[in-house]
């Protein structure tokens, strides 16, 4: 680890008792729901003017809490990357949004709740950005199913035929 | 053959009223731009100078469907482009055809899942289907003489 990031990370793991880990040069930080509202000023004020990415992963059924929320901050002026996980349970997921201090957090929440259905609280328009509005399901899920219809092959193709939507006119 | 043989070299042709229309229809038919995808690059390679679709009457691509007679529905349609699309077919005037234009537009394609519509037949009433992923220029321009064939047998009674 770069001796100015080591610095940044121990600030965060007394302050605020995030769990570092590395891996490969990157490093990772576990930080609880609550505090990601602080965490995310005292890198904005720490020099971390860029949040990168920002997406979930859905570890069901091996791991529980289910989604880790993954937010990645870039220091153009320090040149550093480090990366944030939330952990979040699968009932009624929710977090508070930190669009309020990285603007482009707006629409990286959008797309994880319609992926994932993780509620962003005080979000200002949290509605669907990649599916249609009237959607139901979360895709990215790992118990929403793979595949969408079955193949048609020839012999089962007139039965499959009969059941698939044809525009009349 | 009546007239034209009494008439002699004097120029004059009989047809019938439905052949005529047919005729000029084949032979000036515009097509939409509605590429949306990889198959969209082999669209315009046919209309380019080598595999020319200008031959066939195709001398411009319309963007506006109120200015066209042919939608060539070229890639993969995903599920919130699918009203947009219906909304562009019902705003070009009839008579209208549509060639669902490689193997995402006929069937999904690779694509079995959420996002792509599973051929675009679900949402327009769709003439011809080119197979290929993408299809070749050749190809295309097979199922768009296919399509002048239908063309040139339809009668008036059909027109909807």
């Amino acid at each position: 680890m770069e001796k100015k990031l080591q610095i940044i990370v121990q600030k965060l793991e007394k302050e605020f008792g995030a769990i570092a880990s590395e891996t490969r040069g990157e490093v990772s930080l576990f930080v609880l729901a609550e505090r990601i509202i602080a965490v995310c000023q005292q890198i904005q004020g720490q020099g971390f003017e860029l949040l990168s990415a920002m997406t979930a992963v859905d570890y069901w059924p091996q791991e529980n809490p289910r989604f880790h929320v993954v937010y990645e901050f870039t220091s153009v002026s320090k040149n550093l990357r480090l990366e944030i996980r939330v952990p979040v349970p699968g009932l009624n997921p929710s977090l508070p949004t930190v669009s309020g201090i990285y603007r482009n957090a707006n629409w990286r929440e959008r797309e994880v709740w319609d992926m994932f259905g993780i509620r962003f609280e005080g979000h200002p328009d949290l509605r669907r950005i990649l599916m249609p509005a009237d959607w139901e399901g979360h895709p990215l899920r790992k118990d929403y199913p793979l595949g969408y219809e079955e193949p048609q092959f020839s012999f089962n193709s007139e039965e499959i035929d009969l059941r698939k939507p044809y525009a009349k006119e | 053959m009546g007239v034209e043989q009494k008439l002699g070299n004097m120029g004059v042709v009989t047809t019938t009223l439905e052949q005529a229309v047919n005729w000029s229809r084949t032979n000036a038919m515009w097509p939409m731009l509605f590429g949306l995808a990889c198959c969209a690059i082999e669209m315009m390679a046919a209309q380019a100078s080598h595999y020319d679709m200008s031959r066939f009457g195709m001398e411009l691509m319309r963007p506006s469907p109120r200015q066209s007679d042919l939608m060539i529905v070229a890639g993969r349609v995903s599920r919130k482009m699918a009203p947009v699309l219906r909304r562009l077919y019902d705003q070009m005037p009839e008579p209208k055809w549509v060639i669902s234009m490689g193997d995402c537009a006929s069937c999904g394609g690779v694509f079995n899942n959420y996002a792509i519509m599973q051929g675009v037949d679900e949402v327009v009433p769709v003439d011809v289907y080119v197979a290929g992923c993408p299809p070749r220029p050749e190809a295309l321009l097979h199922g768009i003489v296919t399509l002048y064939e239908k063309v040139r047998g339809m009668k008036f009674a059909e027109v909807k």
